[in-house]
């Protein structure tokens, strides 16, 4: 099944890409991403744990929003900081460690990126089932992990 | 409108010479990296807006794209190298690996 | 349709000049990273959509694939920042620099 979505995926690619619609072009791009596919399907979609893709990505899409939203608000955030003429007073930085419940790879990539992108705070590492988060402000620090790991594990494991 | 995107295409290059700052006394190796990364990024979007001014979008975009992918290889290959380095803070060792008594 | 190009334009130069000035004032690399990490992000995303809407007056085929290859850069840098903020964020914590802290006495797990 992965290799009929990589082969999907990647003849998107070639469409995109090239921009022909003529018949000879066509074919060189089923030839290759056929091949593509054919070898590195697994390098690509390696999940065992997950069973269905597609509903995963309807619902991840429906996450979307929702992260776009925090990501305003931390650039408003950042902005509000720099710009501030008593900068040092109003931030405190910290690094705390949490330990989160997800279980896939897929999963975890994602929640590290979206505490990158939700306001105050910055994923350093991740260590199997431990994340070090680096915290501009005590009161960044403690809203972790926040709704995100909820939403996160509704969106990946819930099948 | 073309001269609009003219001086968003100044103001950017503009952005970058103060980033350039960052990038050239920047404190430590891992904020030169950090410098050049955001000079990327920022270049990418000057490229889309140069083939906005010249009308030949189809033509730069490509380049853009491949710069991005470029831009993001580099950043990932530096940080992986200068991962290994243990004394990157000019005041001695750091705060994870602490100074060995000997 | 040009109102809405230039709005989101001077939206997206402001963001760019918070980050620089961030990336200019903060006094650790830890909180110099979050200006770099995040403003760059949204800014770049806010102006590609611009262009895209600038680029896209009539349908054509073109245009279409122009817009559509200018929306793959946007979700490719959507995808991209975070990570390499990650990881030249986790060089700097893996090879040792002290973060700054407003009580330097405070110890920090």
């Amino acid at each position: 099944m992965r290799y009929i979505y990589t082969f999907l995926i990647m003849f998107g690619f070639w469409i995109l890409l090239s921009g022909k619609f003529d018949l000879f072009h066509l074919t060189l791009g089923v030839i290759s991403s056929g091949l593509v596919s054919l070898i590195s399907a697994d390098l690509f979609m390696y999940d065992p744990q997950s069973r269905n893709h597609l509903t995963t990505g309807v619902r991840f899409l429906l996450y979307l929003p929702w992260l776009l939203f925090q990501i305003v608000l931390s650039t408003l955030h950042v902005t509000f900081l720099a710009l501030h003429p008593k900068m040092k007073e109003q931030i405190d930085p910290t690094i705390v460690t949490f330990k989160t419940n997800l279980k896939t790879d897929i999963a975890k990539v994602a929640l590290a990126n979206s505490i990158t992108l939700t306001p105050g705070t910055i994923t350093i590492r991740v260590e199997d089932q431990v994340f070090y988060v680096h915290a501009i402000s005590r009161k960044a620090a403690a809203g972790l992990p926040g709704e995100m790991e909820e939403r996160l594990a509704k969106v990946f494991e819930s099948d | 409108m073309d001269s609009f995107f003219i001086g968003t295409g100044v103001a950017l290059c503009l952005l970058m010479l103060l980033t350039l700052h960052r990038a050239i006394h920047g404190p430590t190796a891992i904020d030169r990296i950090m410098g050049v990364n955001v000079i990327g990024t920022k270049t990418t979007i000057l490229l889309v807006i140069i083939g906005t001014i010249y009308h030949r979008v189809d033509m730069f975009i490509d380049i853009a794209l491949a710069y991005a992918l470029l831009n993001f290889i580099v950043t990932i290959a530096a940080s992986r190298y200068f991962q290994q380095h243990k004394n990157l803070n000019p005041k001695g060792y750091g705060y994870r690996f602490p100074a060995e008594d000997d | 349709m040009d109102i809405v190009v230039i709005v989101l334009t001077v939206i997206a130069l402001l963001f760019f000049f918070a980050t620089t000035v961030g990336l200019l004032r903060f006094p650790d690399f830890y909180s110099r990273m979050h200006a770099a990490g995040k403003g760059d992000t949204l800014s770049s995303l806010v102006i590609l959509l611009a262009l895209v809407l600038y680029n896209f007056h009539e349908i054509n085929l073109a245009n279409l694939l122009v817009a559509m290859k200018i929306l793959l850069i946007a979700v490719f840098i959507f995808m991209a920042s975070p990570t390499a903020t990650h990881a030249i964020i986790d060089a700097g914590y893996e090879s040792g620099i002290k973060p700054w802290a407003k009580n330097p006495e405070e110890e920090s797990p």
